[in-house]
């Protein structure tokens, strides 16, 4: 398809200007944070988000009109990536600050955690931007074992030892499960590139059974890297096992990783095959959405709860996906990053909440929360009502748009399946509503949290607020990201 | 002019400043008592006085949507910010404002724990009330219809009584149940139509087995507002477990506005669906009106006993909404429906005034006492005159005397009943009866009588602030009794246009 030259190669760098200066500068800060002291190592800190807030703005300078296909085919730029290369860099440097105080008390403030951050960025930004299954993948291993790194990062702890080996062994063979669809599809199609291989499916392959074996390897490993149900097992233990700091980066940032894996692979490169992966994800939906918010119910902690909670609106995020529409992609789209600004949130939470040899992950951590804090008891109430989906917080409007999405392509029982597990949903978030409000409190000491952290959490809550009141802006964003 | 005064904003202002005034209570915390109580009172008072204007410059003469705000508001779905009032909605935030400063004034001695968060819920509950009733787009309807959850939740979660947490999470999964399939029906609606306005899914012809499911998913989101059997256990718990002022917001206010869903929503979006299940409709009502008051007569906790009330007192109020079907169809003419309709809302009315009373009068005898059981009391005549004069007249408003306001909407039900079926009107009329039998029993028990105990001997009568709140009710419960005309004359030309549209079949040719 594409014939190799090196002048066009040199050429197409330019729209990969933001992955390769943010992999130049992860390097730079793997090297510089050899050289501080533990004094010193807030310079990583700084210059860690810094990267990532200057990355955001080259990404957001890149003019980006039409799909421009470059680097030989094996890397894309369009308004989604961009759109979501913003979103995932802000998102991540939102996560560090959070993170700071929390390896500080447990004495794991390593630059390991903010390069090995860095680097799975820069995997996602390749992931969302692949114009190839090659690309692909490997923006997918550069984060996975990034990720796998990060929560073993406490050497100290089993736990997490124990959940990063969880992790590796699951993922890997959910990659591998990746790489056998893919080469079917190679095989089927004869071609590695996206947009060849959309049209050798609108050119009558979208029928061969073969295509369709593959396809049912590469949902399931997009139902795995979602953590969708009946391939979400890892969700739970990495989320409880890993120090919380990396539960909050896993539950935020790759989101978008996998949401963008689904995108590329299935509506862009398996479109015409639609009605294929449209049956499989219905399953997957349905599935995340009732063993999600189910099982929820019965956790007592909070990490696991929340892992539970993400599954669940993984199967909404799903829903979104399947309808096969422009404005189902959309409104997945609106739910990911509504649901990451929300999950980051609530981590967030945990995070202020825990001190020196205390983890406040226990969801009783939370009781009485309205009369040791008033303020941070609204702003965990904020991000509880809004995963409810609850107006006016804007994970209202994320559930809005996943139902009229799929309501418009004629899923009626779908629809009303959906709302019926969010409002079984409801009775788990409620739930923390009720320990923070109705309940004494069992612990008087003071909230910890810089003055930095406080008031990015705030800023965060408020987000979810104003956001509710007045979507139109991500809507819009949502619109010109896909069209 | 008063329209004219806040440029033609005067809706939002009724929303808003109250919703606003709550969030600038919130910061004054616990240590300032004093100034949360007066600010909160200031912001209802103000919020009142502009209703009062709503009131004033309100136009009998027209059907049509008064004092309209239309602004952009999500342009990617087609949502907006459209406001608008009739004369269905105009006389319900009357109610509302009221109620609103009432409860402020009743909290103000009573409330120990949490004071500004306290007023903060009530008066943003008001801004959301306020906007469920001036909402003309149906997003922005369901949104304030939501949003109303949040602030009852903390209300009765925070304040109330042992099995609070029991009661406002039944209260919440409840009632949130019903509105998500009303979502699913809004969403449905506008994919149908292109548009959220409320006026354009009116017009939009739908076959009748859409109409159906429409109707029905309203019928879950509406039946558990008001309460209708069978979906009303919530009420009971919630009731009891409530502050006295979470329990007058409720009767008061959150009943109508399920009632006035089916009003809004089901009798003009889906007229023929309404017809061909308006057997199911009056079953229902007349479960509520005979069955229910049976219930009553079994309780022994006061605000239990008052529920159940509140539930029967309903059902004429879904009676008299679907009974015009049935008018047509025995009678062929349209007299008749009219007068279902306005007494249906005079009821809604009514029943605001009168179980607020009810449930203030229980919470001053609650402050005292510190119990509900009507064993506890006797002869609390004795100790407490001027509190049992107006307890007296709100119990004789609650069985319907002539004269009060309980009157005009239970006997203009009756009479169109009575067009539609003998039967209707003949069970429909048994509450006379009943509700009698279980109110005049209460205060028998409660009021009459030797002094019971020691600690009813011990009772203070009513203080200067909870005269005026029950002084305001009273007169307001006998204004509506001896001169209803003003509110009948607001809401006529408004009734008669949804008469007109609740008969025109929409079903696609």
């Amino acid at each position: 398809m594409y014939s190799f030259s090196v002048a066009d190669f040199n050429a197409g760098l330019v729209y990969a200007r933001p992955e390769i200066f943010l992999g130049s500068a992860a390097c730079a800060i793997l090297m510089l944070d050899l050289l501080l002291t533990d004094a010193r190592r807030h310079w990583t800190i700084v210059l860690a988000v810094a990267s990532l807030l200057a990355t955001a703005v080259l990404a957001a300078l890149q003019p980006v009109s039409t799909r421009v296909v470059a680097l030989g085919g094996m890397f894309e730029l369009d308004r989604m990536a961009q759109a979501l290369k913003i979103v995932v860099l802000l998102t991540v440097a939102v996560v560090f600050v959070y993170s700071i105080e929390y390896l500080r008390r447990r004495a794991i403030m390593k630059g390991e955690y903010f390069v090995l951050g860095l680097f799975a960025t820069l995997g996602i930004m390749v992931l969302i931007s692949a114009a190839s299954l090659i690309t692909l993948y490997l923006g997918l291993e550069m984060l996975s074992l990034c990720l796998y790194a990060m929560v073993a990062f406490d050497r100290e702890s089993g736990r997490a030892a124990e959940s990063a080996i969880k992790f590796f062994v699951l993922g890997s063979l959910a990659s591998g499960t990746l790489l056998y669809g893919m080469s079917i599809v190679y095989g089927v199609t004869g071609s590695l590139q996206l947009n060849a291989i959309a049209l050798a499916l609108q050119a009558g392959l979208a029928d061969n059974i073969g295509l369709l074996f593959g396809i049912a390897f590469i949902i399931v490993a997009i139902g795995f890297k979602f953590g969708a149900v009946p391939f979400h097992m890892w969700i739970p233990d990495v989320y409880e096992g890993s120090p919380t700091c990396v539960t909050l980066f896993i539950g935020s940032a790759p989101k978008f990783a996998a949401f963008a894996l689904a995108m590329r692979l299935l509506t862009e490169g398996l479109a015409a095959a639609q009605p294929d992966w449209g049956q499989m994800l219905v399953v997957l939906a349905v599935l995340s959405m009732a063993i999600g918010n189910v099982v929820a119910i019965a956790q007592s902690n909070l990490k696991r709860m929340l892992a539970y909670s993400t599954i669940a609106h993984v199967g909404f995020i799903l829903l979104g996906i399947l309808s096969g529409t422009a404005l189902g992609y959309r409104a997945a789209m609106f739910y990911t990053i509504t649901y990451v600004i929300v999950a980051s949130g609530a981590f967030g939470m945990i995070l202020l909440l825990s001190r020196q040899g205390f983890e406040a992950e226990a969801i009783t951590d939370f009781k009485g929360l309205n009369a040791r804090s008033p303020w941070f008891a609204g702003m965990m109430a904020i991000f509880m009502f809004s995963l409810a989906g609850l107006p006016p917080f804007i994970g209202f409007w994320a559930k809005f748009g996943v139902i009229q999405a799929v309501l418009g392509v004629g899923y009626t029982w779908l629809a009303v399946v959906a709302v019926l597990f969010s409002v079984i949903g409801a009775f788990y978030y409620l739930r923390i509503v009720k320990l923070m409000y109705f309940d004494a409190a069992s612990d008087a000491e003071r909230l910890g949290g810089s003055a930095l952290m406080r008031a990015v959490l705030s800023a965060n809550a408020l987000l979810v607020f104003a956001l509710g009141l007045a979507p139109s802006a991500l809507f819009v964003l949502c619109q010109r990201a896909i069209q | 002019m008063a329209h004219v005064m806040f440029g033609g904003h005067l809706l939002s202002v009724l929303i808003w400043l109250p919703i606003a005034g709550g969030f600038a209570v919130l910061p004054l915390g616990d240590g300032n008592a004093r100034a949360s109580k007066w600010a909160s009172l200031a912001v209802a008072a103000a919020t009142l006085a502009a209703s009062v204007l709503l009131y004033t410059r309100f136009n009998t003469l027209t059907a049509a949507m008064q004092f309209g705000e239309h602004a952009i508001w999500i342009p990617s779905i087609h949502a907006e910010y459209h406001l608008g009032v009739d004369g269905i909605s105009m006389p319900l935030i009357l109610l509302t404002t009221l109620t609103t400063v009432l409860v402020v004034i009743a909290g103000w001695g009573n409330v120990e724990k949490r004071i500004a968060q306290y007023f903060a819920a009530f008066l943003i509950l008001e801004g959301a009330m306020i906007g469920v009733f001036a909402a003309r787009d149906a997003l922005l309807f369901y949104v304030f219809w939501e949003v109303m959850l949040i602030p009852m939740f903390l209300i009765i979660g925070m304040w109330g009584g042992e099995r609070r947490v029991y009661a406002t999470v039944k209260f919440f999964l409840y009632t949130f149940l019903g509105s998500v399939l009303m979502l699913v029906a809004l969403i449905y609606l506008y994919l149908k139509s292109g548009s959220y306005e409320l006026a354009v899914f009116q017009r939009t012809p739908l076959s009748l087995f859409e109409q159906t499911l429409i109707f029905l998913a309203f019928f879950a989101a509406f039946a558990v507002k008001v309460p209708m059997w069978p979906v009303h256990t919530w009420l009971p718990d919630a009731h009891v477990e409530a502050p006295a002022g979470g329990s007058v917001i409720l009767a008061a206010i959150m009943l109508k506005m399920g009632a006035y869903g089916f009003l809004r929503l089901s009798l003009p979006i889906t007229p023929d669906a309404s017809r061909e299940l308006t057997w199911l409709m009056i079953v229902l009502s007349l479960i509520a009106v005979v069955y229910i008051c049976f219930v009553a007569l079994a309780q022994r906790d006061m605000k239990k006993l008052i529920a159940y009330s509140s539930i029967a007192h309903m059902g004429f109020v879904t009676l008299g909404i679907f009974v015009g079907y049935r008018i047509v169809e025995h009678t062929g003419s349209t007299i008749g429906i009219e007068m279902a309709l306005d007494g249906a809302v005079v009821q809604m009315i009514s029943h605001g005034l009168v179980s607020g009373a009810m449930f203030l009068c229980v919470g001053v005898m609650y402050d005292r006492m510190h119990t509900r059981e009507i064993g506890a009391y006797g002869g609390v005549v004795n100790t407490m005159p001027i509190f049992a004069t107006l307890m007296v007249l709100f119990a004789l408003a609650n069985c319907a005397l002539p004269g009060t306001s309980g009157f005009v909407g239970e006997f203009l039900v009756i009479l169109a009943a009575f067009k539609a079926s003998f039967w209707y009107a003949f069970l429909a009329a048994t509450t006379l009866v009943l509700g009698a039998a279980y109110t005049l029993w209460l205060i028998k028990r409660v009021i009459f009588g030797a002094v019971a105990n020691d600690n009813v001997a011990a009772m203070q009568d009513l203080n200067g602030r909870e005269f005026l709140v029950l002084g305001v009710l009273a007169a307001a419960v006998l204004l509506v009794g001896l001169w209803p005309a003003p509110l009948l004359d607001s809401m006529r030309t408004s009734t008669q246009h949804l008469a007109q549209q609740m008969l025109v079949s929409k079903i696609a040719p």
